[in-house]
């Protein structure tokens, strides 16, 4: 019976489970890298203090020997503090940093959802920006023109498709972002912090769109700081702290752990 | 358990075309770098026809101030120098024209390589982009630019009576060669300029007394013979001459001018390409 209740709950995530295939491998992969000790931006200042031998590097360690693996449909959640490495987890898996060590293998497309809408021009059109957003987040020119009408449909922009996007509110070009950076189902989806987008009507529309990725095997990452948020939405969710793996599994047992540490009074 | 298996077989079909990214491979940058530009060019498309369209939405003149903007240019110096100065220059006009047109190309993808990597920082840090692309884009735009500020110097060439001769035909080679070393350049400084925001204003300093050391606008006659032998170590006089030459004179520049302009460009391409591309991977967390 209650494995009956079991299988309805997590009746989203039918294709995760122990069989389903690895598609995020981290074999002791770190990031580190050496930094000034004091951020230095100007070239004369650094000329200065490297003739006064005062440039003192610091070795940053963003990540520290992280071996985690992601299965296929999994929604995986992780969590930390500022600063704990989450952030550049992400990164790596989505190509943005390579680690300075170890190993990371990712099978699939990767899409990230965060910032929606960064890279939009203000003096161009909807239109205009739609493929300038769409080609930034690496699909074709090709690939926008299929999927365009599907877009604005999304978004219900029809009526300001050609308008400057210096014109609409900051609803509609979130609207417009999450219907690009959405267009297609990705394998892997990268989300920083769940977004609420536009009303509560457009954000029904987002969730479904999101559980039908779900339902349709895409893989979901998943940071952030709510931890009832986790514990609804996530199959698994790995605890980082200062770049450092300390626990991964389910997700109210890390939550927990993760609380345990911060906060062992309660 | 059949809709397992058939959904278990359809992810396996899927599965074969999944791209796979591997960290542990180590490409060379040199190669990787160019095979991912190859992969985003219609983002490289988008990105100049960004540049070259907010450049006149909102200008009442449109895509006609380019072309003006070299002309007021040459109308001041034109006055300047033969009326103030008093050079003895035939067809100062076209000389100057033809000049600016080239020096602007240099100096407008150099700058701009700088500043679409910084408005790009933000992206980079987020999304996957080619590092090289913002380099890339700035020289597609100054190529836009060049090739339509040849419109008014044809104009001034034909309003003025300098013949336009056959040799114009080898027009292609100088810009070719002109934008494998504004590229080169504009890699090294984008590179730089990522770790220290106050490049872009020394560079500009730069600019204005490199343009001043060459003769762009000044005929080289002015310069005394004996310091003149220092223009050969300027890689931009010799871009500028082979590309003034069949403009200006009607004939070819010396195959000795071509072959220090072809070396100069294809040099600092390839130091650029290796400097830029080996950090690249970097650059995401500097910017």
């Amino acid at each position: 019976m209650s494995l009956l209740i079991e299988s309805e709950i997590s009746a989203a995530s039918a294709t995760s489970g122990e069989d389903a295939e690895v598609v995020v491998r981290l074999t002791d992969a770190s990031v580190e890298y050496r930094a000034p000790r004091e951020r230095i931006r100007s070239f004369k200042e650094y000329a200065i203090r490297l003739l006064q031998g005062r440039v003192e590097h610091e070795e940053f360690k963003a990540l520290r020997e992280v071996s985690l693996e992601i299965r296929e449909g999994e929604v995986f959640g992780i969590i930390g503090h500022n600063g704990a490495g989450k952030s550049t987890l992400l990164k790596i898996v989505s190509r943005v940093m390579k680690p300075t060590r170890g190993r990371v293998w990712v099978k699939g497309r990767v899409a990230p959802l965060l910032e929606l809408g960064a890279g939009f021009h203000p003096e161009l059109s909807g239109r205009e920006n739609v493929f300038l957003n769409g080609t930034l987040l690496g699909y074709t020119h090709a690939e926008m023109e299929a999927r365009f009408d599907e877009i604005v449909d999304f978004a219900e922009l029809w009526d300001f498709v050609d308008a400057p996007l210096r014109t609409y509110s900051t609803g509609m070009a979130v609207r417009l972002g999450f219907a690009v950076a959405t267009a297609t189902r990705p394998d892997i989806l990268i989300i920083d912090e769940v977004l609420a987008v536009g009303d509560e009507q457009f954000q029904e529309k987002c969730t479904a769109r999101m559980k039908g990725f779900r339902q349709s095997g895409t893989t979901i990452l998943l940071v952030t700081h709510n931890s009832s948020v986790v514990v609804r939405m996530c199959d698994r969710a790995a605890w980082l702290d200062h770049g450092q793996l300390r626990a991964v599994g389910d997700p109210q047992t890390v939550i927990d752990q993760y609380h345990q540490a911060y906060h062992p009074a309660i | 358990m059949a809709a397992r298996s058939n959904s278990a077989t359809a992810r396996s079909r899927k599965s074969e075309e999944k791209p796979i990214y591997d960290s542990a491979e180590r490409r060379l940058p040199l190669i990787e770098e160019l095979r991912e530009l190859a992969r985003y060019r219609d983002l490289l498309v988008q990105l100049i026809a960004r540049n070259i369209k907010t450049r006149y939405k909102r200008s009442a003149l449109g895509i006609l101030w380019t072309m003006l903007n070299p002309l007021l240019m040459m109308v001041v110096l034109t006055f300047v120098f033969s009326a103030v100065f008093r050079f003895q220059t035939t067809h100062y006009a076209a000389y100057a024209l033809a000049g600016l047109s080239l020096w602007n190309f240099f100096a407008q993808t150099t700058t701009g390589a700088m500043s679409e990597l910084i408005w790009g920082g933000s992206l980079m840090n987020r999304i996957y982009l080619p590092r090289a692309i913002f380099a890339f884009t700035a020289l597609g735009t100054g190529l836009v630019n060049l090739l339509l500020s040849l419109v008014p110097l044809f104009a001034i060439m034909i309003v003025t009576g300098v013949p336009i001769r056959p040799a114009i035909l080898i027009l292609p080679l100088p810009i070719i060669l002109t934008a494998m070393f504004a590229l080169g350049v504009a890699l090294i400084l984008s590179r730089v300029a990522a770790y220290f925001a106050d490049v872009m204003e020394m560079y500009q300093i730069l600019l204005m007394a490199w343009m001043y050391l060459t003769p762009v606008i000044y005929p080289k006659e002015i310069i005394p013979e004996s310091y003149r032998w220092l223009f050969n170590l300027n890689p931009m006089y010799h871009l500028l001459e082979i590309f003034r030459a069949p403009l200006y004179v009607g004939w070819f520049a010396g195959v000795k001018t071509m072959a220090a302009a072809a070396v100069a460009s294809i040099l600092t391409l390839a130091f650029g390409w290796w400097y830029f591309s080996r950090k690249a991977d970097e650059l995401a967390y500097r910017i």
